[in-house]
């Protein structure tokens, strides 16, 4: 696949802070690139560099092969889906629609074809003539999209769009533009604090901390193999301990912990594990990996999310475990003590 | 104190008292034109001698009512097209100006600012004087090195325009202003991540919303000419505006007709402020 | 937009006429204003520098008295127009039910539109020795001859009054508005007295509209030229009849000038005061 975008060192200072510090990524033709970020990363500030809003401090964006440096917004092939939706008010959802055509003097038997062709690839047909501000919000959203998408962008920069939606409905629009940017084959790059959002939809996720990248990934391997401690927290649920000190093959925690855990050649810091990463009841033949019990503290029942807060015996350490939904633990209370264990490379140390 | 606290009935009704006694000033003048614009007396003065329209339409040798009086129905039209002129001038820039100050960032931005915002603080006279000064001499030096005579360079209906032009902008920008800095500005963004040039943003997205503060601000900027007198005086040439005409008349020869000319812009702003009531409630 | 590239053409667009506007008709006129203050005729006709201007004001102590007498009654006006304003504007905003306040505060627009010959005409009919109000105090026989109100500085300080007043209440009209009630209900609550909640809440909560409201309605009075000339008497002392006098009687321009420079000077110097004593900003009187 051929890159459509190259990012190359880039930087933007403010005046004495640097929203983004030096970041180099790429995305594919046709992919589905998420950022992935706490609100005040820096990821605004970076879709802003890409669209043109904003002058890049240092750096480098290319697109197709050509760099950008200079070139006002308006002459980028790309297209923002603002965080605010930004749908004006004065028009309607034809017009909101139709705005950016008009503006390139398409004829006009061609924009109301192709006008009429995204509203109802958006199934928005039959409210051309509403009023934005009568729309429902997931209505509204789908016209920002459809808005951005009817002027064919190489590249769709979505600004948190599904910030403003509340929770069913966000669940349901991920599913719908993940299915929309299949369909299109339009190149989207997402912004999101949501790392559901982001690993649901995505083909690559950055992981963006205080203005740099800290990985760039699959959502699998996000999740699986965590590069840094930041990532590794933010991604995904996980239970972490600060660690003390190493001693050969075994780690032990500020609690006091003393864990197993093979093939480490640094003294780690801090340790990361992930609540379904810990075995209730591990078999006698599992190998390579460390055991240890915990006595049950409270059972924290979520449907298929369920988890129980225990207690390390040995140190008191406080650890969430997922717990499975099937017959084997369904008499497990507080107070138990049980046998847990896990595997040497579930024990993310950083 | 407010509403919803508990009042003893003295300061409660002193406090209304004092209230009607103000309203009283303010409407005593404007009720004292009126009704002796009507007053069939030759003297802009009690007693009461019965009811007239002589003010209004009478052209006889005693009497010269507003429709008679070509020199004041003159100053008036003046008057009429002076502001027309001034409020178009004052809208223009005006906008520009409240454009340029809200969403442009440029060098010097704060001292231009303040210099829109200075015909606020400065005395209309000392506008008029230092207008009536520079142009007297950029006049006079034209026609000294060129030979040109510039005929608005000297007092005279656009020198007047210009005039009242210089501080109807600030109003204009000001009230343009205070809109657009509840504009979102994503909405421009928007317009031009979708391909609009900046001035197609500004012309299809901006001044759409601007619009009930454009006109309002026109409206203000029409009357502000409409009457003004402090600085027209030093730019006036052989034909008066309203207030000027008012003036001399009202030192030199006072009869009920400018009662009635008085009376009907008190029936003009009247209904002018009405209108904008009624509108105001319509978005409400 | 910080990203200039591209947006140059809208720049200077909108930069152009404002540059005109404000040298062609602010800057430049009033640089010139300072130069002719220096400047007089020589005997040849030439313009020549000199210092005469300002020595006559300084030398002729009619000039100076009628200076500080216009200081002074601008300053009195402002206070006065607080005073009588102030409760008008808290009693629109804060005691009488909605619906009448925006009729009332429409009201209080009227005079202002119509202009100031107009409103001052109206006085001069009402103060008159035959005056609507001599006359009508006759009438009622509450007087026996006509009270002498008219031409005299008790006629000219209304006017000025009532022509600037209105330009105060609207400024604190909208501070106040925005001022929560709930405020005063905690404080009355806490067992403020009036008086304590007035001065410690209410006033300074409302300094900035008061400020602007002040600021505006100073730089009318001491500017105004009708009023007094109107309904001041023959020997009114107003700074600005003089500015008049220079530039419409005797033709003395250079004298004008130094005379315009020097109003333009104490205007501009005591709403610098202002500003600085209640810590504003000049952008808030705009607003
Ligand atoms: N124009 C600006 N001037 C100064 N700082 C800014 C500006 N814009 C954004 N920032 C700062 O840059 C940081 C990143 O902002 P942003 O890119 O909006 O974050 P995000 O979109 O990830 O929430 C924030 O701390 C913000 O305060
Ligand atoms: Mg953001």
């Amino acid at each position: 696949m051929s890159k459509i975008l190259e990012i190359k060192n880039l930087t933007k200072e403010f005046k004495e802070f640097t929203a983004v510090k030096n970041v180099t990524f790429d995305v594919d033709e046709g992919g589905f690139f998420s950022i992935l970020g706490p609100s005040g990363c820096g990821k605004t500030t970076l879709l802003r560099m890409i669209s043109g809003f904003i002058k890049e401090s240092k750096g480098e964006i290319i697109i197709r092969n050509e760099s950008m440096s200079g070139i006002p917004p308006e002459k980028r092939p790309v297209n923002i889906v603002f965080q605010s939706l930004a749908l004006f008010p004065m028009m309607n959802v034809r017009e909101n629609v139709a705005f950016g055509l008009k503006r390139q003097k398409l004829s006009k038997s061609e924009i109301d074809d192709r006008v009429s062709d995204m509203l109802s690839r958006v199934s928005l047909q039959g409210f051309e003539k509403k009023k934005v501000t009568e729309l429902s919000g997931g209505q509204r959203q789908r016209v920002a999209i459809a808005r951005s998408l009817v002027m064919k962008p190489s590249i769709l920069l979505l600004d948190e769009p599904l910030g403003a939606l509340d929770r069913k409905l966000r669940e349901h629009m991920k599913i719908e533009l993940k299915l929309l940017q299949k369909e299109l084959g339009t190149t989207f790059i997402y912004i999101t604090h949501d790392q559901s959002e982001a690993l649901v939809m995505s083909d690559k996720v950055a992981v963006m901390n205080k203005g740099h990248f800290e990985q760039i990934d699959t959502p699998r391997n996000l999740y699986k193999n965590p590069k840094t401690a930041f990532v590794a927290g933010f991604v995904g649920e996980s239970n972490r301990l600060e660690l003390k000190s190493r001693d050969g093959d075994f780690i032990t925690t500020k609690d006091g912990w003393k864990l197993e855990k093979k093939g480490l050649d640094f003294d780690p810091e801090v340790l990361y594990i992930r609540p379904e990463a810990l075995i209730l009841a591990p078999t006698e033949d599992l190998i390579d990996i460390s055991r240890f019990h915990v006595k049950i503290r409270t059972i924290l029942f979520d449907g298929s999310n369920t988890k129980v807060s225990a207690i390390e015996s040995t140190s008191g350490a406080e650890i969430l475990i997922s717990l499975p939904q099937n017959a084997k633990f369904e008499n497990l209370k507080e107070g138990d003590t049980v046998e847990v264990g896990i595997n040497y490379d579930d024990l993310k140390c950083y | 104190m407010i509403r919803s606290l508990p009042n003893s009935p003295l300061y409660k009704y002193t406090y209304r008292f004092y209230v009607i006694c103000f309203f009283l000033f303010l409407v005593m003048p404007l009720i004292a034109i009126a009704v002796l614009a009507f007053n069939d007396s030759n003297f802009v003065a009690l007693p009461w001698k019965g009811f007239t329209l002589d003010w209004f339409f009478a052209n006889t040798d005693e009497r010269t009512g507003l429709l008679a009086d070509d020199g004041l129905i003159q100053s008036l039209l003046i008057s009429i097209k002076t502001a027309f002129y001034v409020a178009t001038l004052s809208t223009v820039v005006g906008i520009a100006a409240a454009l340029l100050f809200e969403e442009e960032k440029f060098r010097f931005k704060g001292l231009l600012y303040f210099l829109a915002l200075s015909p606020l603080v400065i005395p209309g006279v000392i506008l008029g004087i230092s207008i009536l000064l520079t142009s007297t001499m950029a006049g006079s030096y034209l026609e000294e090195h060129f030979g040109w005579e510039v005929e608005f360079l000297s007092p005279s209906f656009w020198l007047v325009v210009l005039g009242q032009f210089s501080f109807g902008a600030t109003y204009v920008m000001l009230l343009v202003g205070a809109r657009l800095k509840k504009f979102d500005r994503t909405l421009e963004e928007a317009a031009l991540s979708l391909k609009a040039t900046r001035l197609q943003s500004i012309w299809y997205i901006t001044i759409p919303f601007l619009r009930p503060a454009i006109i309002g601000a026109f409206v203000v900027a029409f009357l502000i000419s409409f009457s003004n007198f402090n600085t027209t005086i030093f730019l006036i040439g052989s034909d008066p505006t309203l207030p000027v005409d008012l003036y001399s008349r009202i030192k030199f020869s006072s009869t009920p007709v400018l009662n009635a000319v008085s009376f009907l812009i008190v029936v003009f702003i009247t209904i002018t402020a009405l209108i904008s009531l009624f509108i105001n409630r319509e978005k409400k | 937009m910080e990203n200039k590239k591209g947006f140059n053409i809208t720049f200077y667009l909108l930069i152009l006429p404002v540059l005109l506007w404000l040298i062609v008709l602010i800057v430049l006129p009033h640089l010139d204003l300072l130069i002719s203050s220096f400047q007089a005729d020589s005997d040849s006709g030439a313009k020549i520098f000199t210092l005469e201007n300002y020595t006559a004001f300084f030398k002729s102590k009619i000039y100076w008295l009628t200076f500080i007498n216009t200081a002074a009654y601008a300053i009195g006006i402002t206070i006065l127009a607080f005073i009588v304003t102030f409760p008008v504007a808290f009693y629109l905003t804060k005691v009488i039910s909605k619906k009448y306040a925006s009729f009332l505060a429409l009201l209080l627009l009227i005079p202002l539109w119509v202009g100031e010959l107009v409103t001052v005409y109206g006085w001069m009919i009402l103060l008159g020795d035959h005056g609507v109000i001599n006359e009508f105090l006759l009438y009622i026989g509450l007087i026996d001859k006509p009270i002498n109100m008219l031409y005299t500085n008790f006629s000219m300080s209304i006017g000025l009054l009532y022509i600037s007043m209105l330009f105060m209440v609207v400024p604190v009209m909208s501070t106040l508005e925005s001022l929560d009630d709930s405020l005063i209900e905690a404080a009355s609550d806490l067992g403020a007295t009036k008086w304590t909640i007035f001065t410690k809440i209410i006033i300074p909560y409302s300094m900035p509209g008061i400020t602007s409201g002040g600021i505006i309605v100073f730089m009318l009075v001491i500017g105004d030229y009708v009023a007094p000339d109107i309904l001041g008497g023959k020997s009114s002392l107003w700074f600005t009849e003089q500015i008049y006098n220079e530039f419409l009687s005797t033709f003395n321009w250079g004298e004008g000038a130094a005379f315009g420079f020097l109003l333009l000077m104490i205007s501009s110097s005591i709403i610098w005061l202002a500003l600085k004593l209640t810590g504003q900003k000049l952008e808030r009187v705009g607003s």
